[in-house]
């Protein structure tokens, strides 16, 4: 392992949204979320928990509820009245239609998919029909005093349960009356004065009512007759979320202590037919907010305000011992949101509503290996650029001379122009640019920062050369197999030859950026990418997999290489696959060529691609600290995999020059301290 | 216990309540719990002790109800041997010899002629490996039966019977050790292994520690060390079996239970807080707080009404389903070891020593039962390990049971000791002891003895010190122009070449204090606190000191660590005699010369009787218990004994107790005191079964009274059931078909009063007679025949001028009688 001088940067403030809501389709396996700040994110439960698509927030935009319909229509509806369908192949909103009811509180779809009822504000329920492509109003359902916070269809698709303020109706769908008025009995005395807000109802087929509420119980109501079944007290607080598996034999609920309670249906004498709701398992990952919860078919996802998804598997369900009996926290993006400009050693990061640009500091000190070394040259804090409009920014890159920095929102692309001298920054927009470039899901500069690749929305990849004169058109690359699946990944070769772009159907394509045209598509592998570089001598292709897997693909031999093939029949150290979080960017070393560096929220490794790999179970020796590697025992410990976990968590790993290496950490604990104060409750010995 | 000639070694009250779960009965008018080899019951209302099962021959570990007869109750002891009792009436009915330790004893309705126990795995109990197995009952009649037919049911089970629970309808059976819950199925013999994992994360510590079932549902309960409760349900599959987890107790939950109906499930620990969680509604839970002591083990009565709590200071509570508190049965309280001596209260002979943490308990020996607790330390004790809190180590009376020194200390870290003596004194209105006077830190470290001077008046008391100093306290004038008190202060310090006071005694007049120094003895005068002489010949350090009484008190006795009993003349200020004997406790007899010693050589304690005056036991025995004597007291009996033989006379004035190594309270007893005992035990057996109310005592004494009178002639033997016979009558016939008073009156005065003849009695009896024929349609004419012969006359002669309306019943009778037999005879006669 090489010996690197570290630069431990924590000052990227980034602050992930808090949750709102969650839709998960069972059918496509896909989870959608929702967060505060109205972006939409999509993972991919049968591919290891990826965050496949990630659809960038809009000021004006605030989602309560999420829905699907199929397996790819996907329906949002917010306090701004708004209901909005997603292209989730260009991952911006298709069309945004007003439902006259004031702001929309949730949103349901029945089972057959032919109808949306949504809640409003003014007490209506709005029952919609779903076309081909567009919803369109049908009619009201009668209106009621208070405004509706939850709904549930029942399975039938005739009956509609409604969450209100101290109250739950039922509404016929046929003739839009009420047919049945459940009041909810409020909290405590001492909160008698306060209304109880039934945050969510749950409409089961036996024609059982499951509600939550802000007294902290979950009741079971019997629909028909309108009478209460049973009342479990949960929380001293309010029950926020709510959700019932599949096949109706569990219940989910989350609360606003962070704890999420599961019911299952289980009869009281085994053998017995008669079965009642008991309350069983109380998870507790979170501190604050759990608003929404959902179960799928092994695992209770939930997530709230504190911001993380957390995939906890219940270990009856779950057959094998696997990636899938983990439990898991999503906390960061799959993703990279730093981009690192090498020789002004710059970094950039970026936030949803800005970019920030830093100038590392310095030292002038040397020390000895596992010193920390005084800081003689403060970090610096270049730029602060706001974006302009409602759209977030969803991806941005900065060259690797540092000269130039461009983003990208759903809306527009904009390229900026950097002067650095001395300590005069001055920053030009760059006024005038191709008409074709209209929005990006990925950009990158070349190695000399003559040319911007633009991945566009229309999964076409154009090249634009920058020069300090003119932005010019140069090509349009488009996918050969004709594919109209958005590029999330973009990799320039360091002499200016190739061009790689991988898309969001696992496609790797090649293109030759001399001849201008189409080089080859690497075997489409079935998990996406979740990284990948070219490597600068050998122009190698590097790609490493959402399912940790790893692949080197040779541009010029259209093959992969002999390395590659080792590594697929021996495999890597399991060390690598602990953690389960994917790669999120890969790097080398252009001191020792053999070195591949690369990192994902818990570590980042160093491959040695000279040195023998060591299988799956063989003896692993930390490499954390090189003093203690004496000379004798060293070519026993000289495998191909080093893993470092000094650095938690990590955002982003690159070398700079001079033996530096850059980390970027961000740490979960001023998370926290960012969070608004939890839900007071009482601790034992306090 | 160990059997040998007149003098026997008894195991003699104060013996453990709480080792075992208490039973209800049925009715829930007694509690049945183990006690040492017997099972006492005990009556729920007034918590009396109202029978002891005697039989066993070794430890009881369980008991339960006979399922099928609700008035039996089996138990089971470490003897191997199963007993089947009748507990309302005391008798052993049967005897079933497993020859296997048993351990613990279960039934289950599902499995009638059978029940279960745990035994040691090949009957050894080292290999730590126990197995449930079900014994099948023979049905014989015999009192003693074998019972030999074993099935094996789980294997590797633990030895404690709360972790052994039996399901609804006796259906499964589950079973926790370590992090394993095993489930068995009788019906189809199938055998489920829940495991947790052995995480520590968190604080968490998954290890089992107790199950329960519940009555009615398939669900288990389990406790954890870590407090949690589980309560698992579906634990028929193999994966997707169910817990809930509900958390409330900080430390290891010691106990569950279900009730009967399991709608609730208590659950007790050290906290001392007996929790009701709401089965179905976990989150609502009910509290009683302030039990006292660490719960060890909760049962309900069968119908529910009725909890108990086993405490861990040998108290059993019983507690109203309102969780209030009903009564307290409250054994001897006996901790891991006893700080103070046993010590006799003069005033109520009753035994005193630690309690409660911070009290001193009083506990009439006589009766087997606790007097009353005094608070010492009064500070709020607090269950919190690694808190030290003061504690009560040492305490005396003085001879007149006035006054009561104790002393207190507290020791947080090495530097700092923190030691209280107070004295009290005893206040006859208030029929207890008031705290009089407070010294803080009397000395600067340790106190190592303290005792009263014996003199009519007490007005001194001597303490000493790890410091090397002996204090000596009088008691003074504190009256001022508010009031008139009294109170203690130090009076002289004396210290001897720096050297560690270890002992202090006074001799019998008060006149000498010895007080011994690490190896040397010196002897003070405490009205001019001169020192006397000292005595340091035989080389080792003091063990223990006394002086001689009655006609031996120029004796002064000492037991030095390197095995020797010395005896030194104080007239001539020379040691008498000397013997080579390790005694640990020296005791001395109030009441007379003899001292008690006690040795111990290799494993066992030996007992020494002997007088100062001559080196010569008067009475010794070999073996009287495991391991070393603790703590040994004189108490001095109410009546004399009156022992002929010369070896147990020295028991004829007091009677000598001892703590053994194991924390049990022995004594011993001779054989007249056996004889006499079990004689008035005979004779409470022939009248228990009439209750004992206010109104049978009143009854009682005017039987007495009439039995004396009358010296058991025929009349008063007659008279007797009459009586009774009259007053049941009055109290058996529920008050709404009574008589009126007016009417009652009469018949009951009459009833009490003493009948001059016989007279009114005959008829009485008649009558009764005659009811019992009308019913058996006149069956047996020839039996009443002798009667009838003789009283025609006797009515004729005596009763017509008054005839009672009894009397008329009887001629009714008379005449009905067919006497057509006696023409003959009066034919014959002239």
């Amino acid at each position: 392992m090489g010996e690197f001088k570290v630069h431990r940067v924590r000052f990227f403030d980034f602050m992930p949204s808090g949750i709102r809501c969650m839709a998960f389709n069972s059918k496509a396996d896909r989870l959608a979320l929702a967060r505060l700040d109205g972006s939409v994110e999509i993972f991919n439960f049968s591919n290891n928990y990826f965050q496949e698509k990630v659809i960038p927030g809009n000021d004006s935009r605030s989602i309560e509820a999420i829905c699907w319909v199929g397996c790819d229509r996907l329906f949002t509806a917010g306090l701004n009245g708004e209901v909005v369908e997603y292209d989730l192949e260009r991952l911006c909103p298709k069309y945004t239609l007003d439902a006259f009811g004031g702001p929309i509180w949730t949103a349901a779809c029945n089972s057959e998919e032919t109808h949306f009822a949504f809640g409003c504000e003014d007490g209506s329920v709005k029952l919609f029909e779903i076309l081909p492509d567009k919803i369109q109003f049908e009619r009201n359902l009668d209106r009621q005093k208070g405004r509706i916070l939850s709904l549930s269809w029942h399975k039938s698709g005739t009956l509609i349960a409604a969450g209100s303020l101290d109250v739950i109706r039922v509404f016929d769908v046929k003739s839009g009356h009420s047919v049945q008025r459940i009041l909810v009995d409020r909290g405590p005395a001492g909160t008698r004065n306060k209304d109880c807000v039934v945050w969510n109802v749950a409409f089961l087929s036996d024609y059982t009512i499951v509600s939550g509420d802000s007294a902290g119980k979950v009741q079971l109501w019997d629909a028909n007759k309108g009478t209460l079944i049973k009342t479990h007290l949960v929380s001293k607080w309010d029950v926020l979320s709510l959700s019932v598996s599949e096949n109706e034999d569990s219940i989910v609920a989350g609360t606003s202590e962070g704890t999420v309670v599961q019911f299952q249906l289980l009869s009281p004498k085994i053998g017995d037919t008669e079965t009642q709701w008991v309350r069983t398992r109380t998870f507790k990952h979170h501190t604050h907010d759990v608003r929404a919860v959902t179960e799928t078919r092994t695992a209770v996802v939930s997530g709230g305000l504190d911001t993380q998804l957390v995939i906890c598997p219940l270990m009856d369900k779950v057959e094998v011992k696997s990636s899938e009996s983990v439990l898991r926290k999503v906390i960061f993006p799959h993703r990279s949101l730093v981009s690192c400009a090498k020789k002004p050693s710059l970094l950039l990061f970026q936030f949803p509503d800005q970019l920030e640009l830093w100038r590392l500091g310095g030292t002038d000190t040397i020390g000895k290996p596992g010193e920390s070394l005084p800081v003689t040259r403060k970090p610096e804090k270049l730029l602060q650029l706001k974006r302009k409009g409602d759209d977030h920014i969803c991806c941005s890159t900065i060259s690797e001379c540092g000269h130039w920095i461009a983003y990208s929102t759903v809306s527009s692309i904009r390229l900026y122009q950097l002067q650095c001298d001395n300590n005069n920054i001055s920053i030009t927009k760059v006024s005038k640019l191709p008409k074709v470039l209209r929005s990006a899901h990925q950009l990158q500069f070349s190695a000399d920062s003559s040319k911007l690749f633009v991945a566009s929305e229309q999964a076409t990849i154009h090249v634009i050369s920058v020069s300090r004169s003119e932005c010019k058109h140069v090509h349009t690359f488009k996918p050969k197999s004709g594919s109209s699946a958005p590029v999330h990944l973009l990799a320039a070769s360091a002499d200016g030859q190739w061009l790689t772009s991988a898309n969001r159907h696992c496609e790797i394509n090649v293109y030759n950026l001399k001849k201008l045209k189409h080089h080859c598509m690497v075997p489409v592998y079935n998990s996406l990418p979740s990284a990948m570089a070219i490597h600068p001598e050998t122009n190698n292709l590097l790609v490493t997999h959402a399912d940790q897997q790893m692949f080197e693909f040779g541009i010029v031999d259209k093959q992969y290489t002999d390395w590659s093939r080792k590594l697929q029949k021996e495999g890597l150290h399991r060390c690598r696959l602990k953690w389960g979080t994917p790669v999120t960017h890969i790097t080398f070393n252009p001191q020792a060529p053999s070195q591949v560096i690369l990192h994902d929220m818990h570590m980042f490794c160093i491959i040695d691609q000279s040195l023998p790999l060591d299988g799956l179970k063989a003896q692993f020796y930390s490499q954390l600290t090189p003093k203690d590697t004496s000379e004798t025992d060293k070519p026993r410990k000289n495998n191909a995999l080093k893993i470092c976990n000094k650095y938690q968590p990590l955002l982003h790993v690159n070398l700079l020059e001079d033996d530096w290496l850059v980390v970027v950490e961000r740490p979960l604990i001023d998370i926290h301290s960012q969070l608004p104060a939890p839900v007071r409750q009482k601790k034992f010995g306090t | 216990m160990v059997e040998q000639g007149e003098i026997r070694v008894v195991r003699c009250g104060g013996s453990t309540i709480n080792y075992r779960k208490a039973i209800f009965t049925l009715d829930s008018k007694y509690l049945l719990c183990t006690s040492g080899d017997m099972v006492k019951v005990y009556s729920t209302a007034t918590e009396e002790c109202v029978h002891v099962l005697q039989g066993h021959t070794n430890l009881v570990t369980g008991i339960v109800l006979n399922p099928t007869n609700h008035l039996q109750v089996y138990s089971c002891s470490m003897d191997g041997t199963i007993k089947l009792w009748d507990f309302t009436d005391n008798i052993l009915i049967k005897t079933f010899t497993v020859g296997y330790k048993l351990l613990a004893l279960y039934t289950s309705k599902a499995h009638e002629g059978c029940v279960f126990v745990i035994i040691p795995k090949e009957n050894d109990e080292a290999l730590d490996s126990f197995q449930l197995v079900a014994v099948r009952l023979p049905k014989s009649s015999d009192q003693e039966v074998a019972a030999t037919e074993l099935s094996f049911v789980l294997n590797d089970v633990s030895q404690l019977p709360k972790c052994t629970s039996y399901g609804r309808e006796g259906e499964f059976v589950a079973s926790v050790k370590g992090l394993h819950l095993t489930v068995y199925f009788f019906r189809n013999q199938k055998t489920y292994r829940l495991s947790l994992n052995a995480t520590t994360k968190k604080g968490a510590n998954n290890i089992f520690t107790c199950v329960a079932c519940h009555p009615k549902e398939d669900c288990i309960a389990t406790g954890h060390e870590d407090g949690k409760i589980r309560l698992w349900r579906n634990f028929n599959r193999k994966k997707e079996y169910t817990h809930s987890t509900h958390h409330w107790h900080h430390s290891a939950v010691n106990d569950l239970s279900f009730t009967p109906e399991g709608t609730n499930l208590l659950s007790g620990g050290i906290e001392s807080v007996l929790v009701q969680w709401r089965y179905g509604e976990e989150t609502k839970k009910d509290f009683l707080p302030r039990l006292g002591a660490a719960i060890a083990h909760i049962s309900t009565s069968p119908e529910g009404s009725l909890y108990c709590t086993s405490h861990s200071d040998n108290k059993i509570a019983i507690i109203q389903s309102n969780l209030r508190v009903s009564a307290v049965i409250q054994g001897l309280v006996k901790g891991d070891n006893i700080k103070t001596d046993l010590m006799i209260d003069p005033r109520t002979k009753a035994l005193v020593l630690n309690g409660k943490p911070g009290h001193l308990q009083f506990y009439s020996l006589q009766h087997d039962k606790q007097l009353y607790n005094l608070d010492i330390v009064q500070q709020e004790y607090i269950n919190q390990s690694g808190l030290h809190q003061f504690d009560v180590v040492k305490a005396a009376f003085d001879a007149q049971g006035s006054w009561l020194a104790t002393v207190e200390e507290r020791k947080e870290k090495l530097a700092d000791l923190e030691i209280q003596l107070k004295i009290w004194v005893y206040k006859d209105e208030m029929q207890s002891f008031v705290l009089n006077t407070t010294i803080t830190s009397p000395h600067e470290d340790h106190i190592t003895a303290l005792c009263f001077c014996n003199t009519n008046e007490t007005t001194m008391l001597v303490t000493t010190g790890r410091d090397g100093r002996f204090k000596a306290w009088v008691l003074g004038d504190d009256s001022d122009i508010y009031r008139e008190s009294v109170c203690w202060s130090c009076d002289f310090v004396g210290t001897y070449h720096n050297l560690l006071a270890t002992n202090c005694c006074f001799s019998e007049d008060g006149s000498l204090l010895a007080v011994g120094f690490e190896q040397i003895i010196t002897i003070w005068n405490p009205n001019t606190w001169d020192l006397v002489c000292t005595f340091c010949q035989p080389p080792g350090k003091i063990k223990d000191l006394c002086f001689g009484r009655l006609s031996c008190s120029k004796y002064l006795l000492g037991t030095t660590t390197n095995s020797f009993l010395c005896c030194w003349n104080l007239l001539t200020c020379t040691l008498e005699w000397s013997v080579g004997l390790n005694v640990i406790l020296l005791q001395l007899d109030p009441l007379s010369e003899n001292v008690a010693a006690f040795s111990c050589s290799a494993e066992n304690s030996d007992l020494f009787v002997f007088r100062p005056s001559e080196p010569r036991p008067v009475y010794l025995q070999k073996n009287i218990c495991q391991g070393s004597v603790q703590r040994a007291v004189f108490t001095p009996r109410d009546v004399p004994e009156e022992n002929c033989s010369e070896s147990s006379q020295w028991l004829n004035r007091s009677q000598l107790y001892f703590l053994t190594r194991d924390m049990d309270l022995m004594t011993f007893s001779t054989k007249t005191e056996e004889d006499r005992l079990t004689a008035s035990s005979k004779q409470l057996l022939i009248e228990e079964n009439v209750p004992v109310t206010p109104f049978y005592l009143l009854l009682g004494k005017h039987r007495q009274a009439k039995l004396d009178a009358e010296n058991g002639t025929l009349a008063a033997q007659v008279q007797l059931p009459q009586g009774s016979v009259a007053i049941k009558e009055l109290l058996q016939t529920p008050a709404h078909v009574l008589p009126s008073a007016t009417f009652l009156c009469t018949m009951f005065v009459n009833s009490l009063l003493i009948s001059k003849d016989g007279k009114s009695e005959v008829p009485e009896e008649a009558e009764e007679e005659m009811e019992s024929e009308k019913e058996e349609d006149e069956t047996s004419d020839q039996e009443m025949d002798s009667q009838h012969k003789v009283k025609p006359e006797y009515f004729v002669e005596e009763l017509v001028p008054k005839l009672s309306k009894k009397e008329e019943r009887d001629l009714k009778r008379v005449r009905k009688t067919d006497y057509s037999w006696l023409c003959p005879f009066y034919g014959k006669l002239p």
